[in-house]
């Protein structure tokens, strides 16, 4: 999809959402801040009603703020409570604006998912209790560089929009042409909940809430274009643009044709817990599958097809990772909260012993309204009840970055030995309660198979589908480890890298400008590039490991460990016991 | 401001989820469910609708934490004091827990308009509403420690107590803890996992017709709640008297050596400790034969429920590819034969 096609999506997305934010939860905006960005906010302010409400949210929003809660000086003025509406209540009837959505962790998430789900807010703070209208839609500011950062999938589930603009100039920008709809005869609602459910199917879709969407974008689409009844043209509206963008897979194309594209791997979804079997998902999608009126089907889907995300094949061939995908990147939940140490994150009730420190002022202000009746009036009496401490979010836990060498060179070596380590330390993982992400490298590239998560059993599944063979593309997946490991750290949790490999790089970098003379003429590029990036890795301070899965330690492993300031240990050397102290050691460090 | 809700008997599929809020509506003793799965399978729109659904219970008048009239050793201090009221009818409360909530408003408190004016008086909070009834929190595996400490230890006691500004008060509180979430958001403490009788997995239907037919009659509700209400209403009333016959029923729902036999056997096959997964399994059981009319608890029950009852009860073993509920189905098929 060209620059000036997501443009015109974006415009055409707008004006659907504008017309009632809520029912469609919102959009997802991914794209850098810039004058695109500003462009597409400043039309959004234009295209909804004067008056609407349009609140900011700051990432870091505490729940007084967010919720509401009790106004402490107007409540001792009046002399009983008065409530200080949330900035979701004041948001009532319009657009929430999230910036660096990306960044939201799985409190506010929720709590925007509740808001979002119920239309009101249901209060319980500060002794108040109450129910405050909240309906409203939501339009998320997502910056996200790498495919792993993304809003929060319960957050994006629910916005019918997900727009990309990144690939969107100011040139793009000029007015686009209204598309006029050309087909309006009306089709029936059943039908048309047919044909939503049976494209989002086909592009592999899980999520029901997208098929809900899509026909609540298709009766606004309807609504804007004066019709009373959805028509073939508002299907296929509301199929570019909610169903494309939440493509799984690629539809095969309508004919036959010579060489359809292979299906992707099918893998259960994450959130799935058992293996969906093939046959149900070829089932809904086969040709067999037959629908009063396949027809309608086959031209709303040809309208998704031709909205489908540009590098969603490269994306299902990276097997399954980044936004789009069910998974998680696992970091949400995972937040350690502490009363000593980290960003403080907010307050509550509790006594300031063991090393918990006391908010003073919030202390005070928990005091406040209780002094009539403590009827001390030579002084202010402060309780027991009324301390308040400070919580606050640590710098905590482990994230062990895996690396594994799927190539031939090392499938052929012990390719499942080096799993089995792998197991080894998964499960020494498991017992620190440390999150592990795995990447696999074989062939070109370098493939994420597994954001960080704390679910092992996610883990070891994912290493069991790592087939071998290929060339090593050592220096790929030394470099997608330490950019894994670097974001790692920016989200507040210590990575640390084992790199399991025989060390018999034979790719250089794609982008390295070299001549492709094969193999053993790129072997020295290749080694030089994997040993400027095992130094990258060096320089950042990451710890590291680095098994050697060589049948004979292989000295270009261990000067790759060297560069990489990494511990150095030969498999064959290794036994378990051996493999999980030297891990344990390099998260020490 | 009350808000439409979706009928119970109109919620497509997710047989596991509704079967487990239906033995709680029946026995409410069985120590709560725990809705665990997929987004947007309908986990909150089946607690919401289960709600609705529950036939209404007889409270005593005026009383702020809707005690029984015919269980006068449960009552609460103002009930003891006054010895005898009138008994209302009165809905169930299906009480929300919102995420956000501040512990003052979850145990109760003072209440802060009349302490302004010099007074004290105490405020109930959300376990005394939820009193005899449930209590609902959707994403508890987010909901703060402190707040889960405090939740065991009141269900666990029945009773809530407060301290503040001298105030003493102890009131009961025993309800049926409904938890849902996702589990990929976070993972749930394993205490608190332990407190639920039942779990279940929900997942998104996979197949074309039943996913069309969720959105067919999600999509009838958001337009036109009232008239999709009075087309369940004969279903819901169906659904409601089933609940009250099986609760007539149950006390009288028998359980031969045969079946204590095979459940204590189940357990011992799955290692589960302790006597509670045995116990909640003939519980659940026997609800379930009272929905189904029964006089007498069958194999059939027990194989519905030992999912939901002894699934989450297993010890972990982090690297065991099977999913907890594929181990109770293996062990089960060994133990009947099935």
């Amino acid at each position: 999809m060209s620059g000036a096609a997501a443009w015109a999506d974006a415009l055409q997305a707008l004006a659907l959402f504008a017309a009632d934010p809520a029912a469609l939860g919102g959009i997802a905006l991914r794209a850098g801040a810039g004058p695109v960005r500003d462009s597409f906010l400043r039309r959004m302010r234009q295209s909804l009603p004067h008056g609407t409400p349009v609140r900011h949210l700051p990432l870091h929003i505490g729940d007084d703020r967010l919720l509401g809660g009790l106004d402490l000086p107007a409540t001792l003025r009046a002399g009983k409570p008065v409530a200080q509406p949330g900035l979701l209540t004041e948001a009532d009837g319009g657009v929430v604006v999230l910036a660096m959505a990306e960044r939201v962790d799985a409190a506010l998430a929720v709590r925007l998912r509740a808001a979002l789900d119920d239309g009101v807010i249901l209060l319980q703070r500060d002794g108040l209790s109450r129910v405050e209208p909240s309906r409203f839609g939501i339009v998320a500011l997502d910056e996200g560089c790498e495919p792993e950062e993304h809003p929060p999938d319960a957050l994006l589930d629910r916005l019918a929009f997900h727009l990309d603009l990144t690939r969107v100039s100011l040139r793009d920008m000029a007015e686009p042409p209204d598309r006029l709809a050309t087909d309006t005869a009306t089709i029936q609602p059943d039908h048309a909940i047919e044909t939503l459910c049976h494209v989002a199917a086909t592009l592999g879709i899980p999520s029901l809430r997208a098929p809900m969407l899509a026909l609540r974008a298709a009766r606004a689409a309807a609504a804007q274009a004066g019709r009373k009844d959805i028509a073939e043209a508002d299907l296929t509206i509301a199929a570019r643009l909610v169903l494309a963008p939440r493509a799984r897979q690629i539809p095969a194309p309508p004919e036959a044709e010579d060489s359809p594209p292979p299906p992707p791997p099918e893998e259960p979804p994450a959130d799935d817990p058992q293996p969906q079997p093939e046959q149900t998902q070829s089932d809904q999608t086969g040709p067999d599958q037959t629908l009063p009126d396949q027809p309608l089907s086959d031209v709303v889907l040809e309208a998704a097809r031709a909205a489908l995300p540009l590098d969603l094949l490269a994306r299902l061939m990276q097997a399954e990772s980044g936004r789009g995908q069910a998974r998680s990147p696992g970091r949400a939940g995972q937040i350690q909260m502490s009363l000593k140490r980290g960003r403080p994150v907010g307050i509550r009730q509790g006594e300031p012993r063991n090393g918990a420190r006391l908010h003073l002022l919030e202390t005070l202000k928990a005091a406040a309204p209780w002094q009539a009746l403590r009827q001390r009036a030579d002084r202010f009496e402060v309780r027991r009840e009324d301390f308040r401490i400070i919580r606050f979010r640590q710098r905590l836990g482990t994230t062990t970055v895996f690396a594994v060498d799927a190539s031939g060179s090392a499938a052929m070596h012990r390719l499942a030995e080096a799993k089995g380590a792998v197991e080894l330390l998964l499960a020494d993982c498991y017992v620190r309660r440390d999150q592990v992400a795995l990447i696999a490298f074989r062939g070109q590239d370098a493939a994420l198979l597994l954001p960080p998560t704390g679910s092992l059993l996610r883990a070891k599944r994912s290493l069991a589908a790592l087939p071998g063979g290929g060339a090593t593309p050592l220096a790929a997946g030394i470099e997608a480890a330490g950019r894994l490991a670097d974001s790692v750290r920016r989200a507040g949790r210590t990575p640390v890298i084992a790199v399991l490999t025989d060390a018999r790089a034979n790719v250089a970098r794609l982008n390295g400008a070299r001549d492709a003379g094969g193999a053993a003429a790129g072997r020295p590029a290749a080694e030089a590039d994997a040993l400027e990036a095992a130094r990258a890795i060096g320089r950042s301070g990451i710890a590291a490991l680095l098994v050697d899965t060589s049948p004979r330690p292989n000295p270009f492993a261990h000067r790759l460990a060297e560069a990489m300031r990494a511990r150095y240990v030969p498999l064959p050397y290794a036994e378990a016991g051996a493999l999980s102290r030297a891990v344990r050691a390099a998260s020490a460090a | 401001m009350t808000r439409p809700v979706y009928p119970f008997a109109a919620i497509v599929g997710q047989e596991d989820m509704k079967r487990a809020m239906l033995i709680a509506a029946v026995d409410q003793g069985i120590g709560g469910v725990l809705v665990f799965g997929d987004r947007g399978t309908g986990k909150s729109t089946t607690v919401r609708a289960l709600a609705a659904l529950l036939p209404p219970m007889k409270v005593m008048q005026g009383c702020r934490y809707q005690c029984d009239p015919a269980s006068p050793d449960a009552w609460c201090a103002d009930c003891r004091s006054a010895g005898k009221g009138k008994a209302v009818t009165a809905p169930v409360p299906v009480v929300d827990l919102p995420l956000g909530a501040t512990e003052d408003r979850i145990v109760g408190a003072l209440d802060l308009e009349r302490a302004l004016a010099g007074a004290k008086v105490f405020e109930p909070g959300l376990l005394a509403r939820a009193n005899r009834g449930f209590l609902y929190i959707d994403e508890v595996n987010l909901l703060e420690d402190h707040l889960v400490d405090l939740l065991l230890d009141v269900a666990a006691s029945g009773e809530n107590v407060v301290e503040r500004e001298g105030l003493s008060i102890r009131h009961p509180a025993r309800f049926v803890l409904i938890g849902s979430g996702n589990p990929e958001e976070g993972e749930l403490r394993p205490q608190l996992i332990d407190r639920f009788g039942l779990s279940v997995e929900v997942r998104t239907p996979t197949d074309l017709p039943t996913r069309i037919e969720v959105i067919r009659r999600r999509d009838m509700f958001d337009r036109d709640p009232d008239g999709f209400a009075e087309t369940w209403r004969r279903a819901q009333d169906k659904l409601r008297r089933q609940i009250t016959a099986a609760r007539t029923q149950l006390p009288a729902v028998t359980v031969s050596d045969a079946i204590l036999e095979r459940a204590a056997r189940l357990c011992m096959a799955l290692g589960t400790d302790g006597l509670r997964g045995e116990l909640t399994l003939i519980r659940a059981a026997r609800a379930l034969a009272a929905l189904g009319g029964d006089a007498a608890a069958a194999d059939a029950h027990l194989q519905q429920v030992a999912p939901m009852v002894l699934s989450h009860r297993l010890r972990r073993n982090p690297l065991d590819e099977a999913v907890a509920s594929t181990r109770v189905a293996r062990a089960m098929e060994e133990l009947f034969g099935a």
